[in-house]
């Protein structure tokens, strides 16, 4: 038995199929998951992300200390309440992991990290900050819900208290604010509008379900996926690790190069990969046949090389399969992929996919 | 929990088989696997006049998981594929006993179909294997 979020016996009672992700017990489906990923990119859709872990950063250097553990540059939030997406690294330019780090105030800033990761991420966190006199506190008691969709601000907001409710709908995006009892962030991993409500865990049954009464539909992990990729966002583990470095994992808009003197972890190793400029590249990739990229198969490029898909789905937006490789970096336009045995020709394409349930690419 | 049907056989790959009155075997698969894999998008089902052999992967179902190999449960020549399947994948998924069905093969061997899995077998295996 893996770890259970504060919802896990709700999920079970809705019908859910649980999966095994990253050690805990979590909701695949609760029925059809592209029905569930088509509530979300039409109307509303509910996802359960407790087993991400919250981390409160304090102290008086916070900020210095972000600047150094991070690829991504918190001196750029100058504003409460606004998120940053970063990639933490080893000194060799690996991803430690991907997470969100919102500004509170000069002394406290919050981080989510992967549910998978959040062990070595501590103890990172923790390595780190003992030269700052930061304080690494998990707030492992608090459940998180996902809203996303078109219509999930207005229904989240619909089970909130009114106070709260309205300070929600004036949230700008990437931006958090702590309302005391709910954390509530305009953020996600869709590609649709909607919110990330963090509260106590014993809170979490009774948001779940006045959400549903609201008209949210409950969500799975298998539509998570499938969203996240349409809206071409990267997945820990399959797309980058340690292994790999940003600027191979179509990270590169997330490392701050400037200041030029902001020496943060991994960016000599980054500098010297970019010097290179024979690093390989993440792409995103269509196919046209009725076939499936999945994680691993080979990709072939014509006079170029090899690669490997990382991600791969059937997109229930584009009726297509969708994915993400890691190619040469003088890959062109178009590729072929084996699959099941056959080679099957992709088409190389710049994600995302589906923006605001809005195909982004051309058919 | 799935359903399995009472005059249905089984194979423990998950596939169904019923006898029909012409002699011929159609062929599908369980609850439990629609269940298993989840939302189908695409289905390949071998074309009539193929001959097939019992344990031969003949045709293929891919969810949005992963993709899975249909075993005929008998040798014989497919004499028909449900082309349905092709536009309408989830077939499999609401009716995976009735209009899901995939193929429909003319034994050689009959024998081959009385030594399935009968359901009550069946739901024993499910049970061996989830346990």
């Amino acid at each position: 038995m893996g770890l259970r979020t504060p919802l896990f016996d709700t999920h079970v009672a809705a019908g859910a199929r649980t999966v095994d992700f990253g050690g805990w017990d979590m909701p695949v489906n609760y029925g059809s998951q592209i029905e569930e990923h088509h509530a979300v990119r039409r109307d509303a859709g509910m996802f359960d992300v407790s087993h991400m872990c919250v981390v409160d950063l304090r102290g008086d250097r916070v900020c210095d200390y972000l600047r150094r553990l991070l690829a991504n540059d918190v001196a750029k939030l100058t504003q409460p309440g606004k998120a940053l997406y970063s990639c933490m690294l080893r000194d060799h330019g690996g991803v430690i992991d991907d997470l969100i780090v919102y500004y509170m105030n000069d002394h406290w800033y919050r981080m989510v990290v992967n549910a998978g990761t959040r062990d070595k991420d501590i103890e990172w966190l923790r390595q780190v900050a003992a030269g700052y006199g930061v304080a690494v506190e998990p707030r492992t008691e608090l459940a998180m819900i996902a809203v996303q969709g078109p219509n999930a601000r207005a229904k989240a907001a619909s089970v909130m208290h009114p106070d709260i409710a309205q300070r929600a709908l004036e949230i700008g995006p990437f931006f958090g604010i702590d309302a005391g009892s709910l954390f509530v962030a305009r953020t996600g991993y869709t590609g649709e509008d909607g919110f990330e409500i963090m509260l106590p865990a014993e809170h979490a049954v009774a948001l779940w379900q006045g959400l549903r009464i609201a008209g949210v539909a409950p969500c799975g992990l298998g539509a998570r996926d499938t969203l996240r990729l349409e809206a071409g966002m990267n997945l820990y583990g399959n797309d980058m690790d340690e292994t790999t470095s940003p600027l191979e994992s179509g990270l590169n808009w997330t490392i701050a190069w400037d200041p030029q003197d902001r020496d943060f972890i991994g960016r000599g190793a980054l500098a010297a990969q970019k010097a290179s400029g024979d690093t390989r590249k993440l792409v995103g990739l269509l196919v046209e046949d009725r076939a499936v990229l999945r994680s691993h198969q080979k990709v072939i490029v014509a006079a170029v090389g090899e690669g490997e898909v990382t991600s791969g789905t059937f997109s229930p937006t584009l009726q297509r399969s969708i994915g993400f490789a890691r190619v040469p970096a003088k890959t062109g336009d178009r590729c072929e992929v084996e699959i099941r045995g056959k080679l099957v020709a992709a088409r190389v394409v710049r994600p995302p996919f589906v923006r605001h349930g809005k195909v982004a690419i051309a058919l | 929990m799935s359903n399995i049907p009472a005059d249905l056989r089984f194979q423990k790959s998950h596939e169904w088989a019923r006898l029909e009155a012409d002699g011929t075997i159609t062929i599908g698969i369980s609850d439990h696997a629609q269940q298993a894999l989840g939302d189908l998008v695409f289905v390949e089902a071998p074309e009539p006049g193929r001959h097939v052999n019992a344990g031969e992967g003949c045709a293929v179902v891919e969810s949005v998981k992963a993709a899975s190999d249909v075993y005929s449960p008998v040798s014989g020549e497919v004499v028909a594929g449900n082309a349905d399947l092709g536009g309408q994948p989830e077939l499999i998924n609401t009716d995976p006993y009735g209009a899901g069905w995939i193929m429909r093969v003319r034994p050689t061997d009959k024998a081959q179909f009385a030594s399935m899995l009968d359901a009550k077998a069946y739901a024993a295996a499910l049970a061996a294997e989830t346990h």
